[in-house]
């Protein structure tokens, strides 16, 4: 083991877990490093949530090691809760209780931690303590279930999907919390199938693709790894008179041509001079351009770079 | 205890889930006092019923006008047959040859037999007869043999029954539905606490409930408890938890509020049919009589019934409460065995 790993938040090993015939984790290794925010990217059926359920000691792994805050499942689960704050993707809380009564619920199960109200504030619930829960919006929900996570003061925190259904509004209040949760120190492992959510939140992110981390490292790392710095979609031509795409690849700074249903997309380097390129070489051909858009490379096209698949595909 | 520790919190939450639910309030409370009320109404003691007979000719109808459960009514011959043949009245009197008295009444109806034996007394005791053996009438008309004090204890069996299987089954199967359980095995809560937690409110419920049904017999028809109350109150205690146990064992697997209460029906309605809520379970054949012996709400209704109605004691009542300890232990243990936690 390499001299860092005693220090690692999480720590896991060769985990595999199946269920019936689907092989939702595939010998999965991760490493969470202390106080760092990490993201679990990937599609729907990646198997992000059997993964983290697995590091909650929720759900039993066929084999593998996982180790949480250098503690183990089999061993050591009743100091492991008390240490853990976790929100689960589809929970319900129930309905008829008031939010200051829920959260005074799931205090009572932590030995040590901050008074119901003052995490109700946490998560700007305070003008909403003695509403029903029933009548709260899916973003204040979502602010209920991570105070629910955070009435332990934990160490480590995992978060499942924690905006997904949420308005952009919603998305962006619910961020700026778990940001001002990173910058109290805690560790955060969260799975999201939101490219910006990751490129936004975490420090480093891993890209699941069929219960396999397929790449690794900072939001940046990654996107300079497999891509150029930009993007340039464009749809030319008719089937009459078809563009011919190569004289394309010898421009400078075009890289990497891709043709898919009509439409072309590129990745340069150079945006200032690959467009007026393009542009001239279209008007060579005197071919009509009917779309161009550009933008700045995404995890979402590391993802399609590396699986030739969009993130939400599935 | 205190207010913060999980049970006391786990405990306060399952009883404001109930009290916020008015349909809940509804099923537990407030429908077994109608039903009582309807049923004792429609059941209600009635003075006994007097007779109406047609009498031609004065001389047979001023004896028989002596009898109190006669209604006599002097007509001609033929408005009396036309009486008797409407069914106005259950016997026509006519006097026949040399002094006799002729009866015509029909042998197939119970009012007709009972008339004419009541008509025929009248007449032989106002012509002189003597009965050899004296006797002497004691009228069963105390509380405690009527219907409403069989009933009674019934519903309060009956109730005990559906309030825990239902706020079991269906407060867990939601839980288990919205993945709120899972939810709280991810914290450090006790699991013991959140099923116990169920049994806590239960028994506080149950002293609202039991208190209602007692209280609405007692005061609207004087339904008598003879047995003790310590006993009455283990009794319902005892019952509601075995009941408890079986709802926590049909809650342990269900995914579905349809499957948890296909489940609950399917075990409830025998027991709604042979446990002998409304009648005497005797009344199913003796072959029978063994299996429903073992259900639960058969023990826990004859014991109620004995021990309200008759007075028997705990002791007296062995055999029942051994009937529902065996099923509290058995279910409680599968229970626990098979409760799936997400």
């Amino acid at each position: 083991m390499p001299p860092t790993a005693a220090k690692a938040a999480l720590r896991v090993h060769q985990l595999r877990k199946t269920y019936k015939d689907v092989v939702a984790v595939d010998g999965l290794e991760l490493e969470v490093r202390p106080a760092e925010c990490f993201g679990l990217l990937g599609p729907n059926g990646a198997g992000k949530t059997t993964t983290i359920e697995i590091c909650e000691g929720l759900t039993a792994p066929d084999s593998g090691e996982v180790e949480v805050l250098g503690l183990q499942w089999g061993t050591d689960a009743a100091a492991l809760r008390q240490r853990l704050g976790i929100q689960l993707q589809e929970t319900q809380l129930s309905e008829k209780l008031t939010v200051l009564e829920t959260v005074e619920l799931f205090r009572s199960f932590f030995q040590q931690g901050p008074e119901a109200l003052e995490v109700i504030g946490l998560v700007q619930l305070e003008e909403k303590a003695k509403s029903r829960v029933g009548s709260l919006s899916g973003g204040q929900k979502q602010r209920l279930a991570l105070a629910c996570a955070l009435v332990g003061s934990p160490d480590f925190l995992f978060l499942d999907e924690p905006t997904t259904g949420l308005d952009p509004q919603a998305r962006r209040q619910l961020w700026e919390l778990i940001e001002q949760f990173k910058l109290a120190g805690r560790t955060i492992l969260l799975t999201t199938h939101y490219m910006d959510e990751a490129e936004r939140l975490c420090d480093r992110v891993a890209i699941m693709d069929h219960g396999k981390v397929i790449a690794l490292g900072t939001p940046r790392e990654l996107i300079a790894s497999v891509c150029a710095d930009h993007l340039v979609e464009f749809s030319a031509g008719a089937k009459a008179h078809p563009l011919d795409l190569a004289p394309l690849s010898a421009i400078e700074g075009i890289r990497e041509i891709h043709q898919e249903n009509g439409s072309v997309s590129m990745q340069v380097t150079e945006l200032h001079r690959a467009v007026p390129a393009l542009l001239a070489e279209l008007g060579r051909q005197s071919v009509a351009l009917t779309e161009l858009r550009t933008h700045s490379a995404t995890l979402e096209d590391v993802f399609v770079t590396l699986t030739g698949r969009h993130l939400r595909d599935e | 205890m205190n207010k913060n520790h999980p049970l006391m919190q786990l405990t306060l939450v399952r009883f404001r889930e109930f009290i916020r639910e008015p349909e809940a309030l509804f099923w537990v409370f407030i429908f077994p006092i109608l039903l009582a009320a309807g049923l004792g109404i429609a059941f209600r003691n009635r003075p006994p019923e007097v007779l109406q007979i047609a009498v031609v000719g004065e001389q047979l109808a001023a004896p028989l006008r002596s009898e109190k459960l006669l209604d006599v009514q002097q007509l001609s011959e033929t408005a009396a047959e036309a009486a008797l043949r409407n069914g106005k009245v259950a016997l026509l009197a006519e006097p026949g040859a040399n002094g006799t008295v002729v009866y015509r009444f029909d042998d197939t109806n119970p009012e007709g037999r009972t008339a004419r034996m009541l008509a025929d007394r009248a007449l032989q005791r106002a012509a002189g007869r003597q009965d050899p053996v004296g006797s002497t009438d004691e009228l069963m008309r105390e509380p405690g043999t009527r219907y409403i004090d069989f009933l009674i204890p019934g519903l309060l069996g009956m109730n005990l029954m559906g309030s825990a299987i239902w706020g079991m089954g269906f407060a867990i199967v939601d839980a288990r539905r919205k993945k709120l359980i899972k939810r709280l095995v991810a914290t450090p809560m006790p699991r013991q606490y959140y099923l116990l937690s169920f049994v806590l409110s239960r028994l506080l419920l149950l002293v609202v409930e039991v208190g209602v049904v007692l209280g609405f017999g007692a005061l609207v028809f004087h339904v008598p408890v003879h047995g003790s109350i310590g006993g009455l109150v283990v009794l319902c205690v005892l019952s509601s938890m075995c009941f408890c146990a079986l709802g926590l064992l049909i809650a342990s697997r269900a995914q579905t509020i349809e499957a948890a209460s296909g489940l609950m029906n399917a075990v409830m309605l025998p027991m709604w049919i042979c446990s002998g809520v409304f009648f005497s379970a005797q009344r199913f054949p003796s072959v029978m009589q063994p299996v429903i012996k073992a259900l639960p709400l058969t023990a826990v209704i004859d014991a109620l019934r004995a021990s309200m109605l008759q007075g028997a004691t705990l002791a007296e009542l062995m055999p029942q409460v051994a009937i529902l300890c065996g099923w509290l232990v058995i279910c409680f243990g599968l229970a626990l065995k098979l409760f799936r936690w997400r």
